[in-house]
């Protein structure tokens, strides 16, 4: 009698663990195990095939005198900062626009949430035509009478980097919109009722009482753009290819540039470690926060 | 008073007007790029460079997407988008079944089979949904090398589970865990096994779970481009690179018609997903991010 059940107790506590050892496995090797493998191929003197001898921070010395890596990430701020920006922004402003019971609020919901649907690629594509000097908008404000009118951005090394803001906040203000209208969702009724009653006008009721608690929600719209502009790869390559010349390099095209086609891999590891550690910097204090939060609640 | 409040009528009637017209012009700002997409497809190359933007066609074609699909130049060949498209599918299909189901097991037990360490595990998962891919990309290339995978489909469907499984089972977990802890227990006390109560407990009500992580990853496989143009090569590529080869080849005239028809082939997957099953995808979408 004693031997079958205790037989069943092992299989009870032993299956659990054996489902989810292989995918414990991989973790352990495809995350964790390669992260360890890119910081070593990071203080390796790597070009283009891997060796593994020990160089120090050769590889860092090197990417912090290089002065393309500081235009990708003086661009990444300003990717970073107008994105972030109007995404929120606009995705606020849409929220409370919806959220003033529309007729059609499914519709518009389902029209402004598309372009998340999208691959990067296909909104680059898209916007490259759209951009481009001479057949694009500049042409079409030409033909309404501006004939002076010049919108090369995509072209000029000055600006071409403000083309993937547009591109970006195109794709991703419907996002933000779903977040803050989840969180107007969630905003007692009660509240609202008891302000007008008291006089208070309906945006002062926003701009004093509901916005302000909103507060979670712009956090994590934050934390989740910020790492969405530090992962930006795709739409910078499309749109400009980094260029003109690397004058819209994000930290993600560098990386790819030297690591993949310029045949550098410990710089290009070396520029891999510092966006994984720049992640980390907003992503670990956010999720401790979550967890403590949840905990708490 | 009569006259206040007519006039606050009237200022209430002002303002709902503005919203909606705030509402239309957004609405229209979302939809412009889609439908120069559309027109310029449709466009022959002589109207696009006498045109602009948002000028109809005067003589519809279609050639553009016969073309884009069947025989435009992308890299060395001249198929068009065809193959990647089927690249991507027999990428996208195994990938998603494959990263779904061991989510769903592995979100059973770690929400209703926990033990020791279960947790850390469940910890340093939800740290790596969050990695910049660049940071696993050197050492993948170099394995996918030893393995003989390099530059095969099948390599790119190991990525793409491996690196979808922490989001698979987030989304599973977080839904496992509200179903009451009772139930199970009960089931453990008539005799049913780990098998059985996952089998007549969890499933039947995991529909909705199951969709949003199937619409979910198949939206990021489908999309994906980072771990296509690291891992692969000519006619194994995926359509999102195929795409960006053809878009920015420098050689020849630029056919913007044809790019643009490309373009919407390879949107169309996901833009079908997005409209049939909408509700999944948003649900998803601020799951996966806000729960994270």
């Amino acid at each position: 009698m004693h031997r079958p059940s205790r037989f069943m107790t092992y299989l009870e506590t032993a299956l659990p663990k054996a489902v989810v050892a292989p995918s414990m496995a991989a973790m352990v090797v495809f995350i964790y195990g390669f992260i360890i493998w890119t910081a070593w191929i990071s203080m390796s003197k790597s070009t283009f095939l891997p060796t593994y001898d020990w160089a120090g921070l050769i590889q860092y010395v090197k990417l912090f005198n290089n002065e393309r890596w500081w235009v990708a990430c003086r661009n990444l701020l300003v990717f970073g900062g107008l994105f972030i920006s109007f995404c929120i922004v606009f995705g606020l402003f849409l929220a409370i626009l919806l959220d003033q019971r529309i007729r059609l609020e499914g519709a518009l919901r389902t029209i402004y949430l598309y372009p998340l649907a999208l691959s990067f690629v296909v909104t680059g594509t898209a916007w490259k035509w759209i951009l481009n000097p001479g057949l694009g908008i500049e042409r079409l404000v030409r033909e309404m009478g501006f004939a002076e009118f010049t919108f090369d951005w995509l072209v000029n090394s000055e600006m071409s980097i403000y083309c993937v803001v547009i591109a970006g906040v195109w794709q991703s203000t419907g996002f933000v919109m779903a977040l803050f209208l989840a969180g107007l969702r969630g905003i007692d009724d009660a509240i609202i009722k008891a302000a007008q009653v008291d006089g208070a006008s309906l945006p002062r009721i926003y701009w004093k009482i509901i916005i302000p608690s909103l507060r979670p929600v712009f956090f994590s719209a934050v934390i989740i753009l910020t790492h969405i502009a530090i992962k930006s790869f795709d739409l910078v390559v499309v749109l400009t290819r980094g260029g003109p010349g690397y004058a819209s390099d994000l930290p993600a095209t560098f990386m790819y540039a030297f690591a993949f086609t310029r045949g550098r891999l410990g710089l290009g590891a070396a520029s891999a470690m510092m966006m994984f550690f720049m992640v980390m910097a907003i992503i670990v204090p956010y999720l401790y926060s979550e967890l403590r939060r949840k905990r708490h609640a | 008073m009569p006259e206040t409040g007519i006039l606050a009528g009237l200022r209430e009637h002002a303002g709902r007007v503005a919203i909606y017209g705030l509402l239309m012009f957004f609405a229209i700002y979302f939809l412009a790029p889609f439908f120069v997409m559309l027109i310029t497809s449709v466009k022959t190359m002589e109207e696009i460079r006498v045109g602009h933007l948002i000028a109809l066609p005067h003589d519809w074609t279609f050639e553009p997407w016969r073309k884009a699909w069947g025989y435009a130049t992308i890299g060395v060949t001249n198929a068009g988008i065809k193959g990647y498209f089927l690249n991507s599918l027999r990428m996208v299909i195994p990938a998603v079944a494959i990263s779904t189901l061991i989510g769903a097991a592995n979100g059973y037990v770690l929400s209703k089979w926990r033990f020791r360490g279960s947790d850390t595990f469940f910890a340093m998962l939800l740290l790596g949904c969050f990695i910049p891919f660049q940071v696993v990309l050197l050492p993948m290339a170099r394995t996918l090398g030893i393995l003989g995978l390099a530059e095969s489909i099948f390599g790119l469907v190991l990525v793409h589970v491996v690196y979808g499984l922490a989001f698979t089972t987030l989304f599973f977990r977080n839904f496992y865990v509200a179903i009451p802890d009772e139930l199970v227990n009960a089931a453990r006390i008539d005799g049913a096994g780990f098998f059985r109560i996952f089998w007549k407990i969890m499933l039947p009500v995991s529909k909705p779970i199951f969709m949003v992580t199937i619409i979910w990853q198949t939206t990021q496989i489908w999309n994906d481009f980072l771990f296509g143009v690291a891992f692969s090569t000519g006619s194994t590529q995926p359509i999102t690179v195929a795409l960006n080869n053809l878009v920015n080849t420098s050689s020849a005239v630029k056919e913007y018609n044809v790019d643009m028809a490309a373009a919407i082939i390879a949107a169309m997957p996901t833009l079908l997903v997005y409209f049939v099953a909408g509700k999944y995808f948003v649900r998803g979408l601020t799951a996966g991010a806000v729960k994270g």
